[in-house]
This record gives C-alpha cells, structure tokens and sequence, in this order.
C-alpha cells in the first residue's frame, strides 16, 4: 500500500496529467454538444502542456537565468515549446468554435444528435 | 534543372521552400481581388518544383543529405531542416501536385466559393502547401507537429469552405480527430523528449538506441513510439481512423479535395516513416511492439472494407474518398512489410496514387462546375456531353485498377513482390482481391458515366474548359507514363528504400 | 505487284516488321475517328491496315523458318519488368492466323454492320483494331510482363465491343465478360507471374523453361503444380472450366465480335499463353518429370466433355457454338497437357484449324440473323434451301469441327491421338473420341433440319422463339455480298488447310524442336 502511495506521491504530476488526458477525451467522446466537445478537447491538450513543464523542472534546479553562482537550473526549452502548443490549441480552439457558430447558423442546434436527425445523411 | 542558376539563394533554398508560401499567404490575405490572389497563389505554386527538384536532385546525385541550419545554429541546439532522398521525393510529389492544379482553380474556385471568401481560399491553401512542405523538410520532430497543425488548421478552413452545409460538420469533425492525432503524436515527442533530451531526428536516433536497452527507460520509449503511430495513423487515415476523410473529401470545394487527396495524407505516411525508419528503426518499431502485424492487418480491413463501402456509394466523391483510405491501405502495408520491395512499392504509390487521385478528382471537379453535382443520380450519361473530362476520368479509373502499362501497377507489382519475398503468400492473393473490388466500384461509375441514359442535369452539360482540361490530361499522361518509365518514382523511391533500410544514424 | 512488294519485305529487318505489326494497327485505331463522317473511307482504312498487317506478318514468315528468333527490346520498365518482342514459331503461327483472319472479317463486318444498321461503328472499328494490336503484342510477347500487358488490354478493347448493343442484356452479359476475365487475371494470373519472377529471378519466354524441380531455384512438384494451376485458371480467356461462363455470356456482341474475338483473337489468345506457359516457362520436360501437368489432363478433358454435352442442349445457334469453342479450346489444353511433342504440333495445329472453321460457323450465324432474323435453331427448318452458300460453308465448318477428313480439323485431331497413343495415355484417346462423337450429336442435327426438313410456317414456330423474334420472316434470300464473300472464303480455308498444311505444320514442328 504504502509502495503505492509512494509511486504516486514521486510521480503525482504525471498522474494528473493522466486524469486530465482522460477526462478530455472522455468529454469528447461522451457529449454531443458541439461546444462541450471542443471544452473536452481544450482539456486534452491541456494535459499534454503539463506533460512537458513538470518534468521541466529539475528537482534542486533554479529558474533558468544564467548566473555564475549556480549550477542546476529548470530546463526553459519545455516552456518554449508549450507556448507554441499553446498558441496551436488556441488556434485550434477558435477555428472550432468559428465552425460551430456556423454550424449554428446552417442548423439552427449544436446538439449533435439534433443535427443528424435533421440530416441523417451527413453523419 | 541543375542548370537553374539559383545564384545567391541556392544554399537557402529548404527555407526558401517555406517561407516563399508564407509569404504568398500573407500577401493574398491583403488581395481582396481574387483573380490576382489566384496569380500569386499561381507563381508560388509554379517556383516550388523547381526549387524541390533542385534540391532532389542533387541529393541524388551527391548520396549525402542537405542540412540547413536555421538561424546557424547547430543541431541538436538549433531546428535543423534536412533533405535527403526521401524528404526530397516527397517534398517533389507534394510540389508538382500544388503546381498542377492551380490553373486547374481559378474557374473552380470562382464558381463553388463565395466572393468574399475566394482570395481567403488561396491563402489557406498556401498555408497549407507551407505546413506539408515543412513536415517534410524538417527534422525536428516538434518542429514537425507545429507545420503538422499549421496545414491541418489550414486543412479545415479549406473544407468548411465547401458550398454544401454538411462541409462545416465534416470540417469540424476533422478538427476534432485531426487535433486528437496531432495531440497524440506531441505525447509521444514529448514522452522521448524526457527520456532522451533532444527533438532532432537524428539526435534521437542516436540516443534511443543507448535508451531502449536500459530498463527503466524502455517502457517511454515504447509508450512513445505507440503514441506516435497511433497519432499519425490518425492524420493518415489508416482503418479504422479513417472516419473524417469521406466527409471531408466529399463536401469540400472540388479543387481543395483534389489537392488534399493527393498531398495531405501523404505528408503525414512520411512523417510515419521517418520515425519508424530513421528515428527508431525498423528492428526497434517491429520488435518491441507488434507495429508491422498490425498494421498490416489493419492495411488489409482498409483495402477490403474501404473497397466495399466505395462499391455502394452514390457520390462519386465520397467513393473516391473510400478508394483513397484503401489505397491508403497499400502504402501502410508496404511499410508494415518493410523490406525494399515493400518501401519501394509504397513509396512509389505516394507518387503514382496522387497523380492518379488528383486527376480523377480533377475530371470530377470539371463536372461539379459544369453539373453542380456528382451524385450518380446526376451524373448519369455525361459521358458523352463531357467525353473529353470523361475519358480522362476512365483512363485514371484503369490505372487506379491497376492494369498493367499504368502507374497503379507498378505499385502493385512491388507490393506483391514484397510479400512474396517474406513468404505471405496469403497476404499477395489479399492485395489482388482486393484490387478486384476496385475494378468493380470503377466499373460502376463508368457504366453510370458512360451507359445511361443522360439525367437531367446531365443533358445540359458541355465539355470542361480548356484550363481545366489541360491539368488534367498532363496528370492522366503522367499516369501512363510513369507505368513505363519508372526512372522518376521506382528509381527515387528503391533510392530512398535503401537508406531508410539501412537506418541512417 | 505483291510479289515485288513482298521481295522488297524480304529485305527490311525482321525487327521493323516487328515494330510495324505492332503499329500498323495502332495507327489504323488512331486514324479511324478521323473518317468518322465518311463511312467508305473509314472502312477502307480498316481493310488497308489489315491488309498491310497480314503482309507483314508473312513477311517475317520465312525468318522463323530460317531459324531466326529477331527480338525487339522495347522498354525496361522496372526490375524484371521489361517490354520486349521476339518472334518464334508458336507465336508466328497466332500472329498469321489473327491477322489473316482479320481481313475476311473486316469485309464481313462491313457487309453485318451496315445491314443490321449497327449504331457507333465508328468505335466499333476503333476497339477491333486496338484489339488486334494487343493480339499482335500478345503473340510476339518475349515475357510474361508483356503478355500480361497485352492480355489485359485485350481485355478492356474488347469490352465495348461486347456491349455494343447497349440493352440491359447487353450491359449485364458485358459484366459477367469483365469481372471473370479481369478477376482470372488479376486474383489468378499475375500473382502466379509474380511467383515465377519470385523463383526463378526472370520472366522471359525461355525454350526449357525457367521453372524447375531441381537446381537452386528449385520448386517441389506440388507447388509446380498449384502454380500451374494458378496459371491455367488465371487465363480465363482459355475458357478451361469453371472460368468459361464469360464466352457464352459475350454472345451478346454482334455476330462479328463473335467471329473473331471469341473464335479467334480472344479464345486462341487464351490457349496461346497456356500452350506458352507449358512451354516456355515450365518447360515440357520438367512437366513430365515430376508429374506436376498430370491434374491438367483431367481438367481439359472435364472442360471439353462438359461443354459438349451443354452445347447438346442449346437451341440458340451462337451459344450452341460458344459451348462448341469451350470444348475445342480445350482439346488445345488437352494436347498441351499429354505432353509429347507429337500431340503438341496438334495442339498448335488445332489453334488453326479451329480459328478457320469456327470463324465460318459464326460468320454464317450472322449471315442468317442478318438475312432472317433467326437465331434459334428450331427456327432453321430448310434454310440450306434458301442460304445455300451460307449453309454450304456451315457444313463445311461442322465438319471440320467434327474432324473429319478432307477438312483441316482432322489433321490437328490426327497428331492428338497420335501422341496420346504413343504415350499410351487412353483416357485423353477416350475423351477425343467421346466428344467427337458429342460434336457429331450437336452438329449434324442442325446441317439435317437446315437441308432436309421442311420449312415449317410461320404460326407453327414454338412459342418462346415467336416472341423473341418477332421479326423474323421467311421469304428471303442469301445475306449481303460482303458476308457471303467472307464465309466463303473461309470455309475454303478450312479445306485448303487439309490440302496444304505446310505452314501450319512447319511452325508446329519449329516449335516443337527447341523454340
């Protein structure tokens, strides 16, 4: 038990990516509503930003700004590269919601089974 | 080509191949005339493959890969962008597709998109030429996911852009999957990133081969190369994650699906073999998970059930769009089986299954202009107001069956060879069957096409615009052509087999 | 004049000749379209590029029987795949046939085509002459790609031509057409080729063989055998049983598709490549050595008993000659599969004989659907009264079929049991026999009503063949002069043949003795 609890306190990070990584995409499997899909998905991608900053921080390190006097610092790259991620997943996010809005306007709902009843053919 | 003398841009020609779309997007994003937007998306389009075949070509003829530092830093610090035999084969196929159908667009375009949205179509199609051609041309892998979204989103722009409603649903559907397998492939890069330390390519290749024996290490190594192919497989449409394409390719402007049937799909099997190959290498990916029996098992369900659902449909483009995830099921099977007649065979089909899917989308677009519908209930007997388009869409139908003369047998004949050489004879007599089905779903909409009687919409038709012809007959020419003359696609293809084979470090 | 034309042939390289067989047709499909709007000239263009072809063809006649094999290496496609003629004395012999055949046929379509008033026969021309090329290609093939190649374009020329007519039925019997031939040789046919360039490193036609129970690239004798299978049911265009439903099915087609696609280029093309395949890329020897062939015997004897006793019970004269083409075809197969050089000279000798006479039989089958409208053969009560030329030449194809003497069927019937004999192989003697008793059974019915049965009145007719003819009458005469011509000609050939086999039998012989 305890070894359990143990793995978990060392890794706890990553578990919440895990719980967040599931939980988006359960979002976007389980819910019809167009929108809440897109909420899933935001959520996914969050997961993976968490995935590459927590292990950016080295145990003992400081913050990445050089200085003679220290010798072990956080790893900045991780960080560079979630603010592309982020700016992808806001891309991504808007595009979504743009489409929605039309999809809005084209059917009148952003239900997805509503949509399909009124266009079974477009599934 | 080599007698191009590109003067002072020559050593920046990889970044140039980038940056040149770019610009030309941001340029039409200024243009609100779109007939001048479609020239610059003209001239961008036609400077490409000249730059790509550039550099091809002296890949093959000095053996040694073109790496360009940016910003001259060096790797693994800096993104490095690498050509070699097969980035360039690639990056050439993508190039002259783009170039092909650009005159084919302005009439296209004109009629199906909206006036205010036409010169935004040929930004994002630009955009979208930029992000696969920097999939290609990189080797980073992160950098790889950033072009990867970067065409994607472009990707879902030009589909929503489709006349008919049903377009913005199979854009957002595509959002939706295409994000999740993007997303997939970043965990995975991110998964090796903190095992190895480094997102070069080739710095990766070098470091997983230390990280893949140390015990604790070898299960994100593992994790991560599952990941990655699943979130690629994803972007390429392999069964059973194929569901988004019909949709997408069915209801977007006839001229994006043309070109996204011939490119984008692509892009993404390269991306898939550059990690398999040279990031982990093929006894790595096959021996510690069993990637080469399922896909191969999951390429044979795509050959067969894609073949079917095509035999039932009544859009023709939703059809051809089922013909293209199992066409899509050779190139992966090709790979699964990765031995050199496998990747020849595959490799050669990126280039032989584009010419042939662009130009039958292209005959099919020539008809939406002229019809306003490809449902077959419409296009009953066009053939003979339409005998031109027509014939040229019979002719590439012949080399999608894959009749000998034609490209399309070529890459059959590989991909038997490359199951014969690993003794599955089961798996050669499952690839002609399953090219038996297609002869039927070609059979079909020839005798829709060619031997009714002609529908009402139909009998008002006349024969495609010359602009529209010439595309597409260089594109069935090309068909034939290269069912004879190999040189170009089975040379380059056996050329970059043999590399990737050999596991470049 | 020709005989000065012909030396001057004689001096232009038989690779030329090669080329010139292949374009001559090609060049005749191009020009074609161009005349559309000028019916004599369109069919003149026909008759010249079939006279021209048949003039190169026996031009390169006296190089093989001078014991030249000329090559003509086109294109190297990719590896093992490369696009190259060459010449021997099987394919000659094909090669002579076809393009012989194809002038008396030109002349019999313009004579059926114009009195049926055919629609499109712009395109009809058009796909009979890239038909022909692909049987030039097909005959001078130096390797399996090419013969592939050439197959497979036969193939889809041949389609248009089958659905000509462009009815439901039509449409439904050129799919059965397309799906069983293009099926054979796609499920069957290229994967045994792929095999072959698997095992034995080349695809070239190679007298021996290249597959072979022993040495490095050796094949144990049962998968010889499969692959032979996979061979002989791949080319469905044999029609070797079960792979025969397409020809019946493409009697649709008007009747001169029939006659020389499905009597001759088509069918003889089939059994072309299996005679091919034995010899050139199994090799006989090695057939008889391990025994692999022994099963084939069985299945060409099935095929030609079968289709023999179907044929008894057909009352439409063209399927009953369609199921007539099943049984002969194999009797090809059948001498193939005996495996001794006597019964091989039959099998191609038999490729002749059958082409000239079958071509007869169905030219007249035209000839009375165009003079009287029928096409069942309880309608053909005292016709040989009305149609004595057409019913002459019938007879004379019957005959031959039947194989009796003095027509050419007998000869190549004659070698076949000679080699079946000498071996002491009795079951093939047994199905010869059998079936040429069968033959007689189907055939002479149909000579005895034409001459020696009263025509019966109109309202007498059975019911079925009334309402699928309704415009059939029985106050007419010969058919046009162009088909009389064309069937006369030929039926003559089916005799001159027993008179004056040199050519056939002098091929048949080369073949025999090394390629």
């Amino acid at each position: 038990m305890m070894q359990y609890l143990e793995v978990f306190a060392a890794h706890y990070n990553y578990f919440i990516t895990i719980f967040l990584m599931i939980s988006g995409l359960f979002i976007v499997i389980a819910r019809g509503n167009l929108i809440k899909k897109l909420v899933g998905l935001s959520l996914f991608q969050t997961s993976v930003y968490l995935l590459y900053l927590t292990p950016a921080k080295i145990l003992g390190g400081t913050a990445p700004i050089y200085d003679g006097s220290y010798k072990l610092y956080s790893n900045p790259l991780p960080h560079v590269l979630m603010l592309t991620a982020i700016v992808v997943g806001v891309a991504t996010l808007s595009l979504g919601l743009a489409l929605v809005v039309r999809i809005k306007e084209a059917y009148g709902t952003v239900e997805e089974d509503e949509i399909f009843a009124k266009d079974p053919e477009a599934e | 080509m080599s007698a191009l003398s590109w003067g002072a841009a020559e050593p920046h020609l990889p970044i140039l191949l980038v940056i040149v779309p770019i610009l030309g997007a941001l340029v039409t994003t200024f243009l609100r005339n779109s007939f001048l937007a479609w020239l610059v998306a003209l001239l961008v389009s036609f400077t490409l493959p000249f730059m790509t075949i550039q550099l091809l070509v002296t890949v093959l003829k000095t053996g040694e890969p073109i790496v360009y530092m940016i910003g001259n830093w060096e790797a693994p610090f800096g993104i490095v962008y690498k050509v070699d035999q097969l980035s360039g084969y690639v990056l050439t196929v993508i190039a002259l597709i783009g170039a092909v159908i650009m005159p084919f667009a302005r009439r296209s375009v004109t009629a199906e998109i909206d006036e205010r949205a036409r010169s935004w179509y040929y930004s994002m199609y630009l955009l979208c030429l930029a992000g696969l051609l920097g999939i290609v041309i990189t080797g980073d892998a992160f950098n790889a996911f950033v072009f990867l979204e970067i065409s994607s989103l472009a990707t879902y722009v030009l589909i929503a852009l489709g006349r008919n409603r049903r377009a913005l649903l199979a854009a957002y559907q595509y959002l939706i999957m295409g994000t999740i397998g993007a997303t997939f492939y970043v965990i995975g890069i991110g998964l090796l990133y903190v095992v190895t330390g480094t997102l070069n390519f080739d710095d990766l290749a070098g470091r997983l081969d230390a990280a893949i024996i140390d015990p604790g290490q070898r299960n994100a190594v593992v994790t991560a190369l599952g990941f990655i192919v699943v979130g690629l497989c994803l972007k390429l449409a392999l069964f059973p994650m194929h569901v988004w394409l019909p949709n997408a390719y069915a209801y977007a402007p006839s001229v994006a699906t043309a070109f996204l049937a011939g490119t984008a799909t692509k892009a993404a099997i390269y991306l898939l073999v550059r990690v398999v190959f040279s990031v982990f290498g093929a006894a790595m990916s096959l021996e510690n998970m069993p990637i080469g029996d399922v896909v191969i098992v999951l390429s044979i369900a795509a050959m067969f059930l894609a073949s079917i659902s095509a035999v039932f449909e009544t859009n023709a483009k939703r059809m051809l769009a089922y013909s293209s995830v199992a066409q899509i099921g050779y190139i992966t099977l090709g790979i699964a089986i990765a031995n050199q007649a496998g990747l020849t065979g595959s490799l050669a089909h990126i280039a032989n299954h584009a010419i042939m899917k662009t130009a039958l989308f292209l005959a099919l677009g020539a008809v939406f202009y002229r019809i306003g519908s490809v449902l077959y209930s419409d296009i009953a007997g066009i053939g003979r107001k339409m005998p031109l388009t027509m014939a040229a869409f019979a002719l590439a139908g012949i080399g999608l069956m894959g009749t000998p003369g034609t490209a399309g047998f070529i890459s059959k004949w590989y991909l038997a060879v490359a199951a014969i050489d690993e003794g599955l004879y089961s798996v050669v007599f499952l690839i002609v069957a399953s090219s038996l089905i297609s002869v039927v779903y070609i059979g079909r909409i020839t005798e829709v096409i060619w031997f009714r009687e002609p529908s009402a919409a139909a009998a008002q038709a006349r024969e495609a615009p010359l602009s529209m012809l010439i595309p597409l007959w260089l594109l069935v020419g090309a068909t034939f052509y290269l069912g004879f003359d190999t040189r170009a696609t089975v040379g380059t293809a056996a050329e970059a087999a043999k590399v990737l084979l050999e596991g470049v470090r | 004049m020709f005989t000065s034309l012909f030396a001057a042939l004689q001096n232009v390289p038989p690779e030329d000749l090669i080329l010139a067989a292949l374009l001559i047709p090609s060049a005749a499909a191009l020009l074609i379209p161009l005349f559309h709007r000028v019916p004599n000239l369109r069919e003149a263009v026909t008759l010249i590029a079939a006279a021209a072809l048949a003039t190169v063809t026996w031009s390169l006649y006296p190089h093989i029987i001078d014991g030249a094999r000329p090559e003509l290496k086109v294109w190297h496609v990719a590896e093992g795949l490369n696009l190259a003629f060459k010449v021997e004395p099987l394919g000659m012999l094909f090669a002579l046939v076809a393009s012989t055949l194809w002038i008396v046929n030109s002349i019999y379509s313009i004579g059926y085509m114009r009195g049926n008033n055919e629609p499109r026969q712009t395109s009809f021309y058009v796909c009979f002459a890239v038909a022909l090329a692909s049987t030039m290609a097909l005959a001078f093939s130096a390797n399996l790609f090419t013969l592939f190649l050439a197959y497979e374009v036969l193939t889809i020329s041949t389609y248009p031509l089958v659905t000509h007519k462009a009815t439901p039925e039509a449409m439904k019997a050129g799919r059965v057409y397309l799906m069983l031939l293009i099926g054979t040789s796609m499920v069957l046919f290229l994967p045994a080729i792929v095999i072959t360039w698997a095992t034995a490193g080349t695809l070239d036609f190679t007298p021996g063989g290249i597959i072979s129970a022993d040495g490095e690239n050796a094949l144990s004798p049962p998968l010889i055998s499969a692959l032979l299978a996979l061979f002989v049911f791949g080319i469905g265009k044999a029609a070797v049983m079960p792979m025969h439903f397409w020809l019946p099915a493409a009697m649709v087609a008007p009747t001169p598709v029939s006659a020389l696609l499905h009597a001759v280029a088509v069918v003889k093309a089939g059994v072309f490549s299996i005679l091919k395949v034995v010899v050139y890329v199994f090799g006989i020897d090695t057939l008889a050595k391990t025994g692999a062939g022994d099963w084939l015997v069985y299945a060409a004897g099935f095929t030609v008993i079968m289709a023999s006793i179907i044929a008894l019970r057909q009352d439409n004269l063209k399927k009953r000659l369609a199921y007539s083409t099943i049984s002969q075809l194999s009797y090809v197969v059948l001498a193939a599969a005996i495996l001794t050089p006597i019964s091989a000279i039959g099998a191609a000798m038999h490729i002749a004989a059958h082409a000239v006479s079958k071509i007869t039989l169905f030219f007249a089958a035209g000839s009375i659907y165009t003079a009287a409208h029928k096409t069942e053969i309880s309608q053909l009560n005292g016709i040989g009264w009305k149609m004595p030329w057409t019913m002459g030449a019938f007879t004379v194809g019957a005959l031959a079929m039947i194989g009796l003497p003095p027509t050419a069927g007998f000869l190549g019937k004659w070698f076949m049991l000679s080699g079946a004999m000498s071996t002491e192989q009795w079951l093939p003697v047994g199905i010869i026999v059998l079936s040429t008793v069968l033959n007689a059974g189907y055939f002479l019915p149909i000579l005895v009503r034409a001459f020696f049965v009263e025509a019966t009145p109109v309202a007498l007719h059975a019911a079925g063949a009334q309402a699928a003819h309704p415009k059939h009458d029985d106050d007419h005469g010969e058919a046009p002069f162009p088909m009389v011509l064309a069937l006369t000609i030929t039926a003559a050939m089916s005799v001159l043949l027993f008179f004056f086999p040199d050519v056939a039998l002098n091929l048949a012989k080369l073949m025999v003795a090394g390629g």
